[in-house]
């Protein structure tokens, strides 16, 4: 079975939960094929299922390159790719940029891990010299490197402790006013000298981290949702209590190994 | 002369070192390799039948085991390093078993398992004459990086091949490198029968390199192709109609349909290198004899029951897996931890699926990260009876709490290598890293 197919299926929409929903909530998950490796499909697994167990309706779209861009959208998710998945979207992007950045400015929440951070913000530098235009939604330019920034990371943001794993080779710089998702406690995170990680401007955050980041920090995966479940509905987030012993435990077991 | 000698001694010494302190494989080979830098290069020169490289993600350990087995079938003497140590510094390690103070091997052939980076490093010391490339599948990515890459490393490796290789028909990564292979090297194929090529995207990743599809390579006699005749039964078809022949039908003891690639692997490959000397029925005794390699599907007998312990080391291999075991539900305990030999990224857990585990559930999860594998179960709605990160305890409960039926343990591999010394203590099991054979 492929990715995909996983999703689909994760998503799909129970239709006899239409009339108890609490509303519908339509998650973008761009280039499911070219960028999600290092199981950031998760991601999507995550959100579609807690979407659910906080009473919501999930339905998910797979955006394609060359694919209509969905007409409604209340939280997008992207992933880290390889060198040939980027140059595969590249002009997806290009095509569907505009909607993105009305998208952001209209407070859309939006998690772009990896390979899509990078293209969410303003340039990649190539090893060579080359610069690559991104969308420039969020403040920060990529330096292509030589050397890989691996291994697991913990940080401080406003959700809380993040765990998660870093694999990149990019060196990430914020811009003056830019905002990190987080502090390193633990890891390398943008450039492994500012001890920032990732970025984030209103609701859009980039970062580094797989794990997948979004399983082991339920904080973070409801902070998405709930502002996701505002725009949807119109009315205040109205979450349900979840059983997320699992997930506490293996968020404190790594932070107790990795900072303390 | 001396320094090999030296070299043989030094290593031989550290060698029963490391048994003494029962710790890895590789130590002796680093020692025999710094002794004398040209050690592996000196040792293998003049096999009269070549030296053959098993690489790529999934099925080295078994393939290379199986194409030992029909090479020594055929009457070869054939030199291995069947611990499943894939590197450099494991060849050099198995070796000084058997080579005498000279360091001249008394063999007629080397079948090598390498990974896909230490294949291209022994490559710079030692030319291969052939290499059995078998996919290139997500594995490890903090250690390779990106599969683009590792199918750049294989596509290296088949350029420095002297005589021939044979490629996955059906692995767009490895097929695509037939073009690449030097002059006069002659490139042969393995790959499944048109019957099964459904099957195909559960073993597979997306090549997302090129616009355009492979080129399809049409099978000639000499390209080995899989037709299953049922769950566990098979033969391999040389050409599309078999106009090369065939071997089986036949079962093997390891289950599934990796493991009939992986014979079809081998097969192929075993014909490439016995020319007119391979013998159909010859090959598939002995691929009937093979048993599986310690974590491959091999199961061990405890109070009367047995126990299952399948190595799981990447997505594609965890969901195989699950598909080749998962038609017939028994206990299970799964155990992940995050050393190097692991991948220290658990992010692939998530491009699984587990719901072939719902029905019955998982008892016991464990590992370091145990916590990790039980969220990941609790996101595909498969119970989990318990969490227990020590794996010592976890067997133990495991153990006990199903004591009357079949069991198995999916495990990573120092997690695996773990439980095994623990049940080789209470349970009278060969040693870690030598072969039940």
């Amino acid at each position: 079975m492929t990715q995909t197919e996983l999703a689909s299926q994760t998503a799909a929409a129970l239709p006899d939960d239409a009339g108890r929903s609490k509303g519908t909530i339509h998650v973008v998950h761009l280039y499911p094929r070219e960028m999600s490796i290092y199981g950031d499909l998760g991601n999507t697994r995550c959100l579609t299922a807690r979407i659910r167990r906080h009473g919501y309706t999930p339905v998910l779209h797979q955006h394609h390159p060359g694919a209509p861009f969905p007409e409604v959208a209340h939280l997008l998710v992207g992933g880290g790719g390889q060198d040939s998945g980027q140059a595969r979207v590249e002009d997806d992007l290009a095509l569907v940029a505009d909607r993105l950045r009305s998208l952001a400015a209209d407070g859309v929440p939006m998690l772009m891990i990896c390979g899509m951070y990078q293209l969410f913000g303003n340039a990649f530098i190539t090893v060579a010299g080359q610069r690559l235009p991104g969308l420039g939604i969020l403040d920060v330019t990529t330096q292509g490197n030589a050397k890989r920034m691996v291994g697991p990371v913990v940080l401080r943001t406003d959700v809380g402790e993040v765990v998660g794993y870093e694999n990149h080779s990019g060196s990430t710089t914020l811009g003056a006013g830019q905002s990190p998702f987080g502090t390193v406690l633990s890891g390398i995170g943008n450039n492994g000298t500012d001890g920032t990680e990732g970025a984030r401007s209103g609701n859009v955050i980039g970062s580094y981290l797989h794990g997948p980041v979004l399983p082991a920090n339920p904080a973070l995966a409801d902070s998405l949702i709930g502002i996701a479940a505002e725009q949807a509905t119109g009315r205040p987030f109205e979450p349900e209590p979840q059983d997320d012993a699992f997930a506490d435990e293996a968020r404190t077991r790594q932070v107790r190994r990795l900072v303390r | 002369m001396l320094r090999t000698t030296t070299a043989v001694l030094a290593g031989r010494a550290a060698r029963l070192a490391t048994r003494l302190r029962g710790s890895g494989s590789a130590l002796p080979g680093l020692v025999a390799e710094r002794v004398d830098p040209r050690f592996l290069a000196r040792t293998l020169a003049h096999l009269p039948h070549g030296i053959v490289v098993v690489s790529g993600t999934n099925g080295k350990t078994t393939t290379t085991k199986m194409l030992a087995a029909l090479l020594r079938a055929h009457g070869l003497r054939v030199f291995s390093n069947p611990t499943g140590s894939n590197f450099t510094r494991g060849v050099i390690s198995s070796m000084l078993r058997e080579v005498p103070l000279s360091g001249r091997l008394s063999a007629d052939v080397a079948v090598l398992e390498l990974d896909e980076a230490h294949a291209l490093r022994f490559a710079a010391t030692v030319r291969p004459t052939h290499a059995l490339l078998l996919n290139v599948a997500r594995d490890q990515l903090d250690r390779f990086a990106e599969i683009d890459h590792t199918a750049a490393l294989l596509a290296r490796l088949a350029e420095q091949v002297t005589t021939g290789v044979v490629l996955n028909l059906d692995d767009p990564f490895v097929s695509r490198i037939g073009a690449e292979a030097g002059d006069g090297v002659e490139v042969r194929y393995f790959g499944v029968d048109a019957s099964i090529a459904d099957r195909l995207p559960e073993l597979q990743e997306q090549d997302v390199r090129f616009a355009e599809a492979a080129p399809p390579v049409a099978p000639r006699a000499t390209d080995g192709l899989l037709k299953p005749h049922d769950e566990r039964s098979f033969e391999v078809r040389f050409g599309a109609e078999a106009e090369g022949g065939r071997v089986g039908p036949l079962e093997l003891q390891q289950r599934g349909l990796a493991a009939m690639i992986n014979a079809t692997a081998a097969a192929t490959t075993a014909r490439m290198l016995l020319g007119d000397r391979f013998d159909a029925g010859c090959a598939a005794q002995a691929l009937r004899e093979v048993r599986p390699p310690f974590g491959r599907g091999e199961v061990v007998m405890v109070d009367g029951e047995p126990l299952e312990l399948v190595l799981v080391k990447n997505p594609a291999g965890f969901t195989v897996a699950l598909g080749t075991y998962g038609s017939t539900p028994v206990a299970t305990m799964i155990a992940v931890n995050d050393n190097y030999a692991d991948g220290r990224d658990v992010s692939w857990l998530y491009d699984v699926s587990f719901e072939s585990l719902r029905e019955r559930g998982v008892a016991l999860t464990s590992g370091v990260r145990a916590y990790d594998i039980a969220l990941r179960l609790q996101y595909d709605d498969v119970p989990v009876g318990a969490v227990e990160p020590d794996l010592a305890r976890a067997l133990a409960r495991f153990l006990e709490e199903h004591p009357a039926e079949p069991r198995r343990v999916f495990c990573t591999y120092t997690a695996m290598m773990s439980l095994r010394r623990d049940l080789a203590a209470r349970y009278d099991l060969p040693g870690i890293g030598e072969e039940a054979s």
